[in-house]
């Protein structure tokens, strides 16, 4: 017998209690219970950004017409001289960034080079207020995970329109056959004595820029 | 060092026990430790009012999972293979660590980094691969100090715990040059500093790693997905720099469909860390084109799993999640300190979770089911409500049932320190006599006649935090520590 069959087998013979007919794949009580409304729905972004500077992320909130600008202030701010750009980033959002040496991801960079940049600028894919989590799910203008953990400074563009409430309102937007990372903060750590530390292998900085729906809000 | 064997010819329970709660360091450092996560986890607990059904919800799923174990683990094994993973099954330690073996020897390698995982420490894996010649790294910061301090885990969450930072400043001043990049000359004892330290000990180890090793929090069946959740990024790094991924997962960690991790994702960071989330939490199915290990391996690991799921009061102990929430409310614990419970598995979680996977025959396992006062606070924070009480009287039975009165006589004697106070005692059982709000159960089977004459755990009317903060006179904040 292979080990498969004999742990099989040990399941089934664990199991007996089980009437056979119990029925499997039926609703989940996480599917059967809408999610809730938790947070009103004008208070998701306001949420978001206080959730986000609890776990020590910068935060700006941003108008559409405002981000290119905002995107090269932040670049500028932070001293960066190269900044990788996934395959996919929208033109406008870079439009602003003169001087600062943009690094094409289309012919995937080499570790090293990953290592030299000073930063990376992407989207997301959603982003959670209860929470202050960030998903990067590898798709246009977010690129491979390792261009957001080996640089130490990550820069995210986030659109109001994929910020949801909650955990479970996350799950139906993203697709799990593609590689996902929650991002909460920057890296930490408080295996000292507790005292907690940000930036341990991942990056130290993260930046947020809002894009509020409309101006002025 | 941090597997089973690592635990051979420790004293039983008691006896560890009696040790640590004389050292004063590690009484302190666990005070602190388990009273501020204690804390942080009741405050982001107390911002979700559906808390109770979060947590209803969690055990549900487990328990219809684990109902169905055999049917959710063949899908998830044809979602993975469908994905481009290759799925082996491991029915005992010895086959999961050769498994690696062969996995790690085929790629040519001679190291692997490896991401914190419970299922490997328990397996020996590390001390397994040395043995033929292959070094396993650890990257979690406080893993590394465990590695590199030649020690012991004493927490699931903040393993190295029982270290301060100065003993830290001297296990890396002293160890990281003979596993790498060294520690500069001018390390302080600062845990920035420190942090920083092992950034740079393990930087280049990460960019040129072939091969990791990980655990998971979760896999799903339906979509063939694997979790793993962290603070620092070496999981991050482990997940997605190298060529080869093993994954070596206990079978218990399935979960049905892709909606059903919304509930998890939601009861572990705050019952973990006390985080409303951790900071970062890698999902990954199969292989992805031009993004990850081109290679990735899962090890399903049964290794005493399907023995609990045939008993049917123990089988709620494969719910947990090791979120390490009942161990920062355990009266034992606090004092005893993790390594008393001899095994990687310490704490409540530990003390019913071990003696089921290894058996209850030697001297320490016979005796970590009296580790404990049965005061139900582990059961009160548990989030997926583990009746972690029913299941240590249940395993008490056993003990008895095997012969096991010494045992029971010797641990009852020895964990003096718990009943040495009359006072103490009388008041644990004044307040678990008072508060009858749940009808006892009544154990099934043999249990029965068992029950019947005895008193069942209860969990205490007043909540733990309010009994322990009036037993102390005071409350319990994160600065009101010593
Ligand atoms: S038994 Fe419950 S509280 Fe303890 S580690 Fe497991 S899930 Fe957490």
């Amino acid at each position: 017998m292979s080990s498969r069959d004999a742990v099989l087998a040990r399941i089934r013979a664990a199991l007996v209690d089980v009437p056979a007919d119990e029925a499997v794949d039926g609703p989940r009580p996480s599917e059967a219970s809408p999610p809730r409304a938790r947070v009103a729905r004008d208070a998701v972004l306001p949420l978001l950004v206080e959730h986000l500077r609890d776990y020590r992320a910068v935060v700006h909130e941003v108008a559409p017409d405002e981000l290119a600008g905002a995107l090269a202030e932040a670049l500028r701010r932070r001293g960066c001289k190269s900044v990788i750009v996934p395959p996919g980033t929208p033109v406008a959002w870079i439009a602003e960034t003169d001087g600062i040496e943009l690094l094409d991801d289309t012919t995937p960079l080499t570790v090293d080079r990953l290592d030299a940049a000073d930063g990376t600028v992407t989207g997301c894919a959603v982003a959670i207020a209860e929470t202050g989590t960030i998903v990067l799910d590898a798709g246009p203008g977010q690129g491979r995970r390792a261009l957001t953990l080996v640089p130490d400074y990550h820069l995210c563009v986030v659109h109001a329109e994929d910020v949801v409430a909650s955990v479970p309102e996350a799950f139906p937007r993203l697709d799990a056959r593609r590689p996902l990372t929650w991002i909460s903060g920057p890296s930490a750590t408080s295996d000292i004595e507790l005292d907690r530390v940000e930036g341990v292998h991942g990056p130290r900085t993260l930046e947020v820029l809002l894009v509020r729906p409309t101006p002025g809000r | 060092m941090s597997n089973g064997s690592a635990f051979l010819g420790l004293p039983a329970f008691p006896g560890a026990a009696r040790e640590a709660v004389g050292n004063a360091q590690l009484r302190h450092n666990l005070r602190k430790a388990t009273h501020t996560i204690r804390s942080k986890r009741a405050a982001v607990v107390g911002e979700l009012d559906d808390w109770e059904e979060l947590r209803a919800a969690g055990k549900a799923v487990k328990d219809h999972t684990l109902r169905h174990l055999d049917h959710y683990l063949v899908r998830l094994e044809e979602a993975v293979t469908a994905a481009g993973g290759h799925v082996h099954w491991a029915a005992d330690a010895d086959e999961a660590n050769r498994i690696v073996t062969e996995l790690v020897r085929a790629t040519g390698g001679h190291d692997v980094v490896k991401v914190k995982s419970m299922a490997t420490q328990e397996i020996g894996l590390n001390e397994a691969l040395e043995a033929e010649g292959i070094r396993a790294y650890e990257t979690d910061l406080a893993e590394l100090i465990v590695q590199l301090g030649d020690d012991r885990p004493s927490h699931i969450l903040v393993p190295a715990i029982h270290r301060n930072r100065s003993e830290i400043r001297e296990i890396f001043l002293r160890e990281m040059a003979a596993w790498g990049e060294p520690a500069p000359d001018d390390l302080t004892d600062e845990p920035r500093v420190l942090a920083e330290a092992a950034r740079r000990h393990l930087r280049k180890r990460f960019l040129t790693a072939q091969v990791a090793v990980s655990g998971a929090n979760f896999m799903v069946a339906e979509t063939g997905t694997l979790v793993v959740v962290e603070s620092e990024g070496n999981g991050r790094m482990c997940l997605t720099l190298p060529e080869t991924l093993i994954s070596v997962v206990g079978i218990e960690k399935v979960v049905p469909t892709w909606q059903d991790l919304a509930v998890f994702l939601q009861l572990l960071p705050r019952s973990s860390t006390g985080e409303r989330m951790n900071p970062y939490t890698s999902m990954w199915t199969g292989v992805a084109p031009s993004d990850g290990p081109r290679n990735f391996h899962l090890v399903l690991l049964d290794n005493g799993r399907s023995r609990v799921l045939a008993d049917e009061v123990g089988r709620q102990t494969l719910r947990c999640i090791r979120c390490s929430a009942c161990l920062n409310v355990c009266p034992v614990y606090e004092r005893a300190g993790g390594h008393a419970y001899g095994s990687v598995y310490p704490g409540p979680i530990g003390a019913i979770l071990t003696p089921q996977l290894r058996g209850t025959t030697s001297e320490l396992d016979a005796s970590l089911p009296y580790a404990s006062t049965l005061c139900g606070a582990c059961y009160e924070v548990c989030p997926v409500a583990i009746d972690i009480p029913e299941v240590l009287v249940h395993l008490r039975e056993q003990v008895v049932e095997g012969g096991g009165h010494r045992a029971e006589r010797a641990a009852m004697k020895a964990a003096g320190w718990i009943f040495a106070d009359p006072a103490r005692l009388a008041r644990v059982q004044r307040v678990a006599g008072r508060a009858r709000r749940i009808v006892p159960r009544r154990l099934p089977g043999p249990g029965a006649a068992w029950t019947d004459t005895r008193d069942l755990p209860v969990p205490p009317e007043q909540s733990f935090r309010d009994w322990w903060a009036a037993e102390r006179g005071r409350p319990t904040t994160p600065r009101s520590n010593p």
